[in-house]
């Protein structure tokens, strides 16, 4: 998205970016919330969405550079589930093992993962919807394969295992400050390497992109890879933090995440998207989502309330996509429809 | 069109004027192909399990994949414009809740068939509109409905269930018009019969296969692009609507889980079925031959008491596979031919 101009205050261009528009969205919705609750937007009630909401934001940062290249990972929370039941397995069976070994086992899973779906895509050439639609089954299915359908529960993990995502460093666990650290990294992947801009490039016009030395195949090959990774890091945190691995962890998490990218303004279309948007986005869901119980609306509403949330999104993007088409024909030259009326 | 007949010899190659006979152009289809794998899996389920050869067994198979496979009927003609519908699970849902609704309010089983059918192409027309009205990506608009319509049927039933159907209503999910002919099951073939005589007898069926190749051609060559878009949708949520009454039927409860993930097989069902997921291509046949392989892995593993989780793995795996092999083979014939042809 090109940045406003710099001379003089243009508000309306200032309220065309995204994520002006959804951070005014978040004030208005936390004022709201506080009017009655002002508990709510406490520090450490504050702190403690962000920490919920962690995961959520680096999932949709690994999504938004999937949904960059013009293609879409749904199989990110399978992903999750199967790295975080091969951790906790690890874990069960090797409890010696350091925890730097665990997390770069769950990075190397992850990794494995997205560039199965990598190459799926970019070497074989299906739709990145069918083929993530296949790993989604499978990746799942895997994970009841290893476990035998078999829950895995706290006692059974080590206590060094569960307790460092919540391990407080500065008053945030550790859990956010991951997330912290992997928005700034982000930032810098999208913004200022060769692979970060080759996603917007190939996104905004892959012909373009061909003739501009960047291999479209390969840049989405890297994109997902780069959601594997990430989702495999969040398999460890997700079984850490809530201290239970079993086949259905995560279930359906994908749309949440696609649901984030979405409200934060990464086009489906490809091209279109920022690092600051798709954490606002992520943020945005889970004020609702922790919100709702505060404001006594039945959590059964949740489901609801963000379908309506990613439409209104999802229309928003559009408007501010659409192209002006060329109108060659008016409508009223149009009308009379004789036949031979072409000149 | 004239210049072909010219008596212009094409020199030095010339081209026939039938390209390869419509047997052999069968036998290299994808249906064929399709046949093939549903033969082999036949046979299989036959030779693995003595129980699956049993005439009435077959009939019970069919129940778990045909309210699946009527809305694949439907979701193909929106994947061949181009387009998705990934909230037919959420419309199967929030039709049954309406049902159950309306049942708890005392109306008999016609007035449910209605609300149930008029709830799904309710649902299909907001898809449509969002789509083609207000011109938003498919696949997005879809996934917020989907959240939208499962959304209402759990802030309706909350925890609950509906279960208090009247008994008419089970003959829809559980009925047999002729022998072992379930209504289910008769319902889809005569649907079937109906999405491929439009697809591929009529002007609109070929009008929806043009929207998929180019939809900027097609609006150009005076198609109404818009509205056949909005016809789509609505026939798929009518699919869904009519998937759920049968549904409903058969199990006579509603949770707001119900077909949960369904939009998953039903797509997986029509891309097995040849039908391109970028759009402007598929057959009605590939689609039923499909939903049968389907049908009958899914059945035949049920038989051999292997967990659906591991059939969800084959299915993903068929998935892929279908799509990835054919692709392999013919990179790989064209690199034979080209290795062929260099010296030359």
């Amino acid at each position: 998205m090109a940045p406003a101009p710099a001379d003089g205050f243009d508000l309306e261009a200032l309220l065309a970016r995204r994520e002006i528009l959804l951070a005014a969205a978040i004030l208005v919705l936390l004022g709201t919330v506080a009017s009655r609750f002002p508990a709510f937007v406490g520090a450490t009630s504050l702190a403690n969405v962000f920490n919920d909401s962690a995961i959520l934001i680096v999932m949709a940062l690994g999504q938004a550079a999937v949904i960059l290249t013009r293609s879409v990972d749904l199989s990110v929370a399978a992903n999750v589930a199967l790295t975080g039941m091969c951790v906790a397995l690890l874990d069960v069976h090797a409890p010696g093992l350091p925890l730097a070994v665990m997390v770069v086992a769950a990075l190397a899973l992850g990794l494995l993962l997205g560039a199965v779906n990598g190459l799926l895509v970019w070497k074989v050439g299906i739709p990145p919807i069918v083929v993530t639609l296949g790993t989604l089954t499978v990746y799942r299915g895997l994970a009841f394969v290893l476990s035998g359908g078999a829950w895995i529960n706290s006692f059974q993990m080590t206590p060094g295992f569960l307790g460092v995502p919540r391990f407080a460093i500065l008053g945030m666990p550790v859990l956010s400050w991951t997330a912290v650290l992997l928005i700034l990294l982000a930032g810098v992947v999208f913004r200022r390497t060769g692979v970060g801009r080759g996603w917007y490039a190939v996104g905004g016009n892959p012909t373009a992109a061909v003739y501009a030395g960047i291999d479209p195949g390969r840049a989405r090959f890297l994109a997902f890879c780069f959601s594997g990774t990430l989702s495999g890091l969040c398999g460890y945190l997700w079984v850490a933090r809530y201290a239970v691995a079993y086949v259905d962890v995560a279930s359906g998490f994908e749309l949440d995440v696609i649901a984030a990218c979405v409200i934060g303004g990464v086009s489906i279309a490809g091209g279109i998207g920022s690092v600051p948007g798709v954490v606002l986005g992520a943020l945005f869901l889970g004020i609702i989502k922790n919100a709702l119980p505060v404001v006594n609306v039945s959590p059964f509403a949740q489901m609801a309330i963000s379908g309506a949330v990613i439409i209104a999104a999802v229309a928003l993007n559009a408007r501010a996509e659409r192209k002006r088409g060329r109108i060659i024909l008016r409508p009223q030259t149009l009308a009379p429809r004789a036949a031979g009326a072409r000149p | 069109m004239s210049p072909a007949a010219s008596p212009v010899a094409i020199a030095p190659r010339s081209l026939p004027d039938r390209l390869v006979t419509p047997w052999r152009r069968f036998a290299g289809s994808w249906e064929a192909l399709l046949l093939v794998v549903a033969e082999g899996v036949f046979a299989a389920d036959a030779a693995a399990s003595p129980y699956f050869l049993d005439l009435w067994n077959l009939s019970d198979a069919t129940f778990n994949f045909t309210e699946k496979a009527i809305i694949a009927l439907a979701m193909a003609f929106v994947v061949m414009a181009g387009e998705i519908d990934l909230s037919v699970g959420g419309t199967v849902a929030l039709s049954s809740t309406a049902m159950g609704a309306a049942a708890a309010a005392g109306y008999g089983t016609p007035a449910l068939v209605l609300v149930g059918l008029g709830v799904g192409a309710s649902c299909g027309l907001v898809n449509g509109l969002l789509v083609a009205r207000l011109g938003l990506p498919s696949i997005m608009a879809t996934v917020g409905t989907m959240s939208l319509y499962r959304g209402l049927s759990y802030l309706t039933l909350g925890d609950g269930v509906f279960k208090d159907y009247p008994a008419g209503l089970a003959w829809f999910g559980q009925g047999y018009v002729w022998q072992m002919i379930s209504f289910e099951f008769a319902c889809f073939l005569a649907l079937a019969v109906v999405a491929g005589v439009v697809l591929h007898r009529t002007t609109f069926g070929r009008a929806v296969r043009a929207i998929g190749n180019n939809a900027f051609a097609a609006r150009f060559s005076g198609l109404r692009v818009e509205r056949i878009k909005l016809i789509l949708f609505v026939c798929t949520g009518l699919a869904a609507g009519l998937a759920a009454v049968m549904l409903t039927g058969r199990l006579g409860s509603t949770r707001p889980s119900i077909a949960l993930g369904w939009e998953l097989d039903v797509v997986t069902v029509v891309v097995l079925g040849g039908v391109d997921i970028q759009g402007g291509s598929g057959t009605v046949p590939g689609v039923v031959i499909a939903a049968f392989v389907l049908g009958l892995v899914t059945y035949g593993l049920g038989l051999l008491n292997v967990p659906g989780i591991i059939m969800s793995i084959v299915v993903g795996l068929m998935l892929i596979g279908t799509i990835a092999l054919p692709r392999l083979a013919r990179r790989l014939l064209a690199r034979r031919l080209l290795s062929q042809r260099s010296p030359a």
